[in-house]
């Protein structure tokens, strides 16, 4: 049972429901504590000891149904009614006529019985031995279909077969391998099913797993249409856990350090003699975050995504003010506040993008209608390429920008090496952002930003 | 009855998954079989059961209800930002001691009378120990009370969400081992290692490595059926008829886009108001009139107000 149990961590694993090995050893004990027999204590056992949020609550009953399902063995089911009926106890006798090698094979004696439960187990056995549990790919389901029934006997069963195929006349024999084919047919027929459920339980999570990654490393310019839904769950997840570390205003008591003019201060009263001491706090407060994105022609491709992000780092802070520009700034805010994504990044890239892009006029508006948001507690993200077609970048108001606020990030989708080439105005604007990085995809985004976070405002 | 005999009463009543379902229904408390069994899993690991799910579906009920069957002292501690160990654990009676000074300073002339030179003074001094960091100037705060139950407690750490991260991970030491180290006195270990409930309303995720010391017991809204015998146990004297049009009207809210669907313990809110209102069933009217209890934004109102019909009718059928 603790192969099985070990199996089954692992298929939990392969469904994003991480079992440490400490986890483990509190479940075997867990299970130890309340024995296998019902099913359904072991079921609420298990998913206490080992899922450790509601949504992996929900996972870990899916997998466990899917896990322990142990399909019946329907076509044998049949005869498992008759014979059982029939013969009782004692094990059926073997079809006749089979040669002396055979008399002794398992699993002919299991297919005579029709003891289904006996022939699931060997299954389960032989996939283990066989290492069918490690299933990678659809691919390799041929292959370890064969490797399973090999090692359950099939040989045995082909010969068996042929032998009371060649005494054409006994009409038995001619009827029992008519029978023995048919089961050997079931077999294989079980046998594909069973390492469907292997591939549902251990490969296919795997495999999406793997698409997230290598999604989370595509450059953004690059990603395609169809990624979008995934896309967005990934950089859901990413700004949810950006949010929960920074958004939250505290204050820290930073004990053993006494405030000795207040203490002096609140115990006047009692002839100076210290009864109630006070001690030095630092105060972090809660981030105020003003994004400028750029949607114009030449970031095309990456603005999507870049919006996307904005949408979601919207939804889980909640002093975020957006803005966007090609030529002329507007605040998105409200968009991004009031109606769902689908709508909301067609609408903003409708109204505001695509347009030839002009840094200078921008910040120019910028400064004109939403100046008065940017303080000595606001941090500023400018998420473009700072190609503004020749046209006069007012690095003047860039200054502006990074005297009046705590902070500017600038994120680049481009490579460093094409700063400043052609109408890339990037160099000329590097001197007053505090940080300024490439962000090509989803992974360096979510560094990059809590990097950011980390050292701008909690300091 | 003595400690032993306590201690006796407690493990036979937490011996079987059953046994628990069964004792918590006396206190009123409905309990599903993943709930018995995270709290028969909890005392035979000896391990905390961190408590999940959205406001009002019990969580704080269960603790409560599990001390009061136990018959343990229930010690309740509320989170909140900015909570550290001197509020959490213990605390040094700072003004008892500088009083007790004040005071005994001229008590220290008599005692040290006749001694000749530093070396003499300390070692009477030293006759008379740790005077005041004694267990008498301790203010013990709610863990640490918990640790010193003789015979064991349920204690509830309210709302662990709210918390810091830094207080999340001073709660580690004391959830897997039952023991503090306060630095002048010692270590202290519990007797009896008390049922500890975490709550969470998932303002925050919660560290892995907190997790991973804990149980976890996540509680959904009910199902129909588990919400009527909950609503028939909490309030005794109600209509079985009118019960189950209740829970119906509510099960149904909650399929509505909501920004915050009914809990439990709206339901049994309701039904309370509506038993007050002397009504045998649901009409439009009553349900306009004390929706208020159900839903607590005013939008939400607004948006099922005008199906109210509708939603009554289907309930009474």
């Amino acid at each position: 049972m603790q192969e099985t149990l070990e199996d089954f961590f692992r298929a939990l694993r392969a469904t994003d429901i991480p079992v440490s090995p400490a986890e483990a050893i509190d479940a075997h004990l867990a299970v130890d504590s309340v024995g296998y027999s019902d099913r359904t204590l072991l079921k609420d056992t298990l998913c206490v000891a080992l899922a450790k949020s509601a949504d992996e609550t929900h996972r870990f009953d899916d997998c466990f149904d899917m896990f322990f399902a142990r399909e019946e063995f329907k076509s044998n089911n049949r005869d498992a009614g008759d014979s059982e009926s029939e013969a009782g106890d004692g094990p059926a006798p073997l079809p006749e006529g089979l040669p002396q090698e055979l008399q002794n094979s398992e699993l002919l004696q299991m297919l005579a019985d029709g003891d289904s439960e006996a022939l699931a187990q060997r299954m389960e056995q032989a996939a283990r031995e066989s290492g069918a549990t490690n299933i990678r790919y659809v691919t390799q389901r041929g292959l370890l279909v064969r490797r399973i029934l090999d090692r359950m006997g099939l040989r045995e069963l082909e010969a068996a077969i042929r032998a009371l195929n060649q005494n054409e006349e006994n009409a038995g024999a001619v009827n029992a391998a008519q029978k023995l084919t048919q089961a050997r047919q079931d077999l294989f027929q079980e046998a594909r099913q069973y390492l469907d459920r292997l591939y549902e339980l251990y490969a296919r999570p795997y495999g999406q797993q793997l698409r997230e990654e290598f999604l989370a490393e595509t450059a953004l310019s690059a990603v395609e249409m169809r990624d979008f839904v995934r896309m967005h769950k990934l950089v859901r997840k990413m700004a949810k856990k950006l949010a929960t570390r920074y958004n939250r205003r505290r204050k820290q008591t930073r004990r053993g350090v006494l405030d000795v003019r207040r203490t002096l201060r609140r115990n006047m009263a009692n002839d100076g003699i210290p009864f109630d001491t006070v001690w030095k706090q630092t105060k972090i407060d809660r981030p105020r975050i003003v994004v400028i994105c750029d949607v114009s022609r030449s970031v095309a491709a990456a603005a999507r995504f870049l919006l996307l992000f904005l949408y979601s780092l919207n939804e889980v802070i909640a002093k975020l003010r957006a803005y966007a520009f090609s030529d002329h700034m507007s605040e998105i805010s409200d968009i991004l506040q009031e109606k769902e994504v689908e709508v909301a990044i067609p609408e903003i890239l409708d109204k505001i993008g695509f347009r030839p892009t002009d840094y200078g006029q921008s910040f120019a508006d910028f400064e004109e209608d939403f100046g008065d948001v940017i303080d000595r507690k606001t941090t500023v993200i400018i998420l473009g390429d700072g190609r503004s077609n020749h046209n006069d970048p007012r690095v003047d108001l860039m200054r502006w920008i990074h005297d009046r606020a705590k902070a500017v990030i600038w994120l680049n989708p481009e490579p460093k090496t094409f700063w400043g080439t052609g109408d890339s105005e990037m160099l000329r604007y590097l001197p007053f952002c505090h940080v300024a990085k490439v962000c090509r995809t989803v992974q360096d985004l979510e560094r990059i930003i809590d990097d950011v976070l980390k050292s701008y405002i909690r300091a | 009855m003595n400690d032993s005999a306590v201690l006796a009463a407690v493990g036979e009543k937490l011996s079987s998954v059953d046994t628990i379902t069964e004792g918590l229904s006396t206190v009123g408390y409905i309990a599903s079989r993943r709930i018995a069994t995270a709290i028969f899993i909890a005392q035979n690991l000896n391990k905390p059961i961190l408590v999940e799910g959205s406001a009002g579906v019990g969580k704080t009920e269960l603790a409560l209800s599990a001390a009061s069957w136990l018959g343990l002292p229930l010690i309740r501690m509320q989170c909140y930002e900015g909570l550290d160990e001197a509020k959490a654990l213990y605390e040094w009676k700072y003004g008892k001691q500088l009083l007790y000074t004040q005071i005994l300073k001229d008590k220290v002339g008599d005692v040290l009378e006749g001694t000749e030179g530093m070396d003499q003074a300390m070692e009477r001094l030293r006759g008379f120990g740790d005077l005041f960091f004694s267990e008498e100037f301790l203010e013990p705060r709610p863990l640490l009370k918990a640790l010193q139950e003789e015979n064991g407690a349920v204690l509830l750490i309210d709302e662990i969400d709210k918390s810091d991260e830094e207080f999340e991970a001073f709660l580690l030491e004391i959830l897997s081992a039952f023991q503090v180290s306060i630095p002048e006195i010692g270590t202290i270990v519990a007797k009896t290692p008390p049922l500890v409930f975490l709550t969470s309303n998932n303002m925050r995720e919660m560290g892995d490595a907190l997790k991973r010391r804990c149980l976890h017991l996540y509680i959904p809204l009910p199902d129909e059926k588990l919400e009527r015998r909950i609503v028939s146990s909490r309030i005794p004297g109600i209509e079985e008829s009118l019960t189950k049009q209740l829970v119906k009207f509510v099960q149904m809210l909650r399929e509505e886009d909501l920004k915050k669907v009914p809990s439990i313990s709206e339901t049994i809110d309701w039904a309370r108001v509506v038993l007050l209102m002397h009504a045998d069933s649901l009409d439009s009217e009553l349900v306009r009139d004390t929706l208020n209890v159900l839903l607590k934004f005013e939008q939400d109102i607004a948006s099922v107000e005008r199906r109210i019909p509708t939603l009554v009718r289907k309930s009474a059928e």
